[in-house]
């Protein structure tokens, strides 16, 4: 039984390191929900608009996304960029890698927000002859609007949290520093749990929010 | 290296990466499901003493990164004087992960077994365990069958974390074969094609399962169709 | 909302109907899977006819108001509204079958009142009213508030013109539903059991707004209902509807009182001694 003693000097000097790789970290997590949402959006109006062949090649696709791990995707778009002559710094790689990842996810949600309108609002529209665009600006994306922001704001704290997964593409985010330091350094306890406890702060903090944005959003509006 | 050795050379040993990676996540599965009713009983109780624990251990896992806990349970346990075997680090950490986010689902589906059912079964004299294995449980699984699939597949997904951690299962296996060959696009695209493969079966033995439960459960059961969108046909343009 | 094969062809669809009528429809037959809701339906409302619907449920009366308004097209058979064909179109060879763009103008002559309001909810009373004013008329902002404040007047809901649906009692929720629906001044007017989904004390207040609309416009009128009493008050023809026929057509006085089909005996004895 080894008896281990916490280094409060070496934590507190660790720190400033970590924190770099949570700037990165916070970042890589911006842009990538970013994209996300971008991309997600252009293969929910493929989807939904049922267009001979780019709709099902669009649906494998999410389908094939959304069955394959995120490391090997990312492992996938950082070792093969460069052979088609794409060469990114790694940063750029893993926001992309992220992008496409979560873009399946986005275009789930913007799905699931406009399937969830009832029947009867769209027969409400017809009946009484709103032009489609009204019905789609006025209407449906309103309503829309109020499932699909929870649900991408928990997609941006989940990918805030798989950010760890650039570490194995070189990106010397917050786990890449804890881990490097904890290699150099020999001791991981300090890094990893500070680390740890970084990650859980904000992604809690950020996590409660959405659900107290929910909920106050349904007080007011019903 | 070798010249001549080529990625046909090693498909053997990539695709031994199979059995490993499918029984890290039948382990990992395993350990979850208890895991998962466990808290969500501990979170439903009426004692503060068995929600408080439980919500923690919830908040812990749900709130904080993956690969943290994973790398975590591998690096610094061990200066703990705790030295788990990399298979066991994986599968705990998977699992109890994996386990903390689907015992909101089952407390889903036990709530969602109706108030009345619950108070029939009070009164009839049934004892708790009675009460839970005989009634509210098999009517609470029909509801969480299809999430159990998404969690299925999820960890299938989850498992190639655990090549960060020495265990050779089919990402391992690829980063391996890649670093070693520089050939990399084939064997990650062919890892791929693997992974997704395993996923629609492990999505089709869930709908499958779905139907038995439902069907011993006396509900209608799902078809097994595509999804299609209830957007009605007029609002996406074009004259009809 | 279902769109299945287009109506009879072009040899099959009769020529227009005897003038003058509002809603005509000749041979309709419409089918869900494997169960035939409707079977070889004809029937007209002049304008200014008040018309009741009434039978037990899945007899096909609902289905007939859709196909009114062309939320559903018929398997077999021809509809004309005001005159105009709804899923053809008249040309140098005959008869063609159309699609959504004609439906949408032929539609505008007519207005439907669901029977759950289908309001819209993130807008209050005062913008589902205005909605098609403003979207469908082109008028101006001022324009349309005015013309809205004036319907919601009308079905007395005057003093809550900011309320959201969720604010508003169901026969509140009802009666925006309705001044929606009067907002583009349709030449007829569908009611889709307006007050079966509604609390038993809420029924009246609504009631009492179409009977309103009855006896004061000229609008055609189709209502189906289990409100019998109130059919036989604001209906001048009763159609009894059972198993996707009608098998009773007349005034309420002798459908209502002295039903000659034995089913629509059956049918009044059973709904009148709830």
């Amino acid at each position: 039984m080894s008896s281990f003693h916490w280094d409060w000097n070496f934590a507190w000097s660790i720190l400033p390191a970590l924190l770099m790789g949570a700037k990165i970290t916070i970042i890589a997590t911006l842009l990538g929900s970013l994209l996300s949402f971008v991309l997600g959006l252009i293969w929910t109006l493929l989807r939904l608009k049922r267009i001979r062949l780019v709709t099902p090649a669009i649906n494998f696709f999410v389908s094939f996304v959304r069955g394959t791990p995120l490391l090997v995707q990312l492992y996938f778009v950082f070792y093969v960029m460069p052979k088609w002559g794409l060469s990114m710094p790694a940063l750029v790689t893993g926001i992309v890698g992220l992008g496409i990842y979560y873009s399946a996810t986005a275009s789930e949600i913007y799905r699931a927000g406009i399937e969830e309108l009832a029947a009867g609002q769209w027969e409400a529209a017809l009946v009484l002859g709103l032009p489609i665009r009204r019905v789609w600006l006025g209407i449906v994306l309103p309503q829309a609007v109020k499932t699909v922001l929870p649900m991408l704001g928990n997609q941006v704290v989940a990918m805030f949290k798989e950010t760890s997964l650039l570490s194995t593409i070189t990106v010397m985010e917050l786990l890449a520093e804890a881990t490097s330091i904890g290699s150099i350094e020999f001791r991981y306890v300090e890094p990893l749990t500070l680390a740890g406890f970084i990650y859980f702060a904000i992604s809690y903090t950020a996590a409660r929010g959405i659900r107290r944005l929910e909920t106050e959003h349904h007080v007011v509006h019903g | 290296m070798s010249a001549s050795n080529t990625l046909w050379d090693f498909l053997p040993f990539l695709l031994m990466g199979i059995p490993v990676t499918i029984e890290v996540t039948v382990l990992a599965m395993a350990v979850a499901l208890p895991v998962a009713v466990i808290l969500a009983l501990g979170r439903g109780s009426r004692l503060a003493m068995l929600r408080w624990p439980a919500g923690f251990v919830i908040e812990l896992f749900r709130g904080s990164s993956s690969l943290v806990q994973l790398f975590w349970a591998f690096y610094v346990l061990p200066f703990f004087g705790i030295n788990l075997p990399a298979l066991v680090a994986g599968v705990l950490v998977l699992g109890l992960n994996e386990g903390s986010y689907f015992s909101e689902v089952v407390r889903a589906g036990i709530n969602a077994v109706s108030a009345g059912q619950r108070e029939a079964a009070l009164t009839l004299g049934f004892s708790p365990s009675y009460r839970f294995f005989r009634i509210i449980l098999p009517q609470a699984l029909p509801v969480m069958i299809p999430p159990f699939g998404n969690a299925l597949v999820t960890m299938l997904k989850f498992t190639s974390l655990v090549s960060l951690v020495t265990i050779q299962d089919l990402s391992f296996r690829a980063d391996l074969i890649a670093t070693s060959l520089a050939q990399s696009a084939s064997v990650f695209g062919i890892i791929m094609v693997i992974y997704y493969a395993l996923a629609l079966l492990l999505g089709l033995g869930a709908r499958l399962l779905e139907r038995g439960v439902n069907r011993r459960a006396g509900r209608i059961i799902p078809a097994l169709g595509g999804a299609h969108t209830s957007v009605p046909a007029w609002a996406l343009g074009g004259d009809l | 909302m279902s769109f299945t094969a287009e109506p009879a062809s072009v040899e099959a669809a009769p020529a227009k109907p005897p003038a003058p009528t509002l809603v005509s429809m000749r041979g309709i037959s419409k089918s869900y899977g494997e169960r035939k809701i409707l079977d070889g339906i004809s029937l007209d409302v002049a304008p200014g006819e008040k018309v009741a619907l009434i039978g037990p449920s899945g007899s096909g009366k609902t289905t007939i108001l859709r196909l009114a308004i062309g939320l559903v097209k018929p398997d077999e058979g021809t509809i004309w509204i005001d005159g105009d064909y709804l899923w053809h179109q008249a040309g140098p060879d005959g008869l063609k079958p159309v699609g959504e763009r004609h439906a949408r103008r032929v539609r505008r002559s007519v207005g439907i009142v669901f029977q759950h309001f289908n309001l819209f909810p993130h807008m209050t009373a005062l913008q589902n009213v205005r909605e098609p004013l403003v979207h469908v008329l082109g008028l101006s902002r001022a324009e349309s508030d005015a013309h809205a404040i004036d319907l919601l007047s009308q079905v007395g809901l005057k003093d809550h013109l900011d309320a959201r649906p969720t604010q508003l009692s169901g026969g509140q929720q009802q009666r925006v539903a309705i001044a929606r629906s009067l907002a583009l001044r349709p030449k007829v007017m569908l009611f889709d059991e307006v007050t079966s989904a509604l609390d038993p004390e809420l029924v009246g207040e609504v009631l009492r707004v179409v009977r309103d609309l009855a006896h004061a416009s000229d609008m055609s009128m189709l209502i189906v209902t289990h409100e019998i009493s109130f059919a036989g008050d604001i209906a001048d023809r009763v159609l009894m509807f059972d198993a996707g026929k009608i098998v009773e057509d007349g005034p309420p006085g002798q459908v209502l009182k002295n039903p000659e089909n034995p089913r629509t005996r059956r049918f009044l004895q059973a709904i009148l001694e709830r």
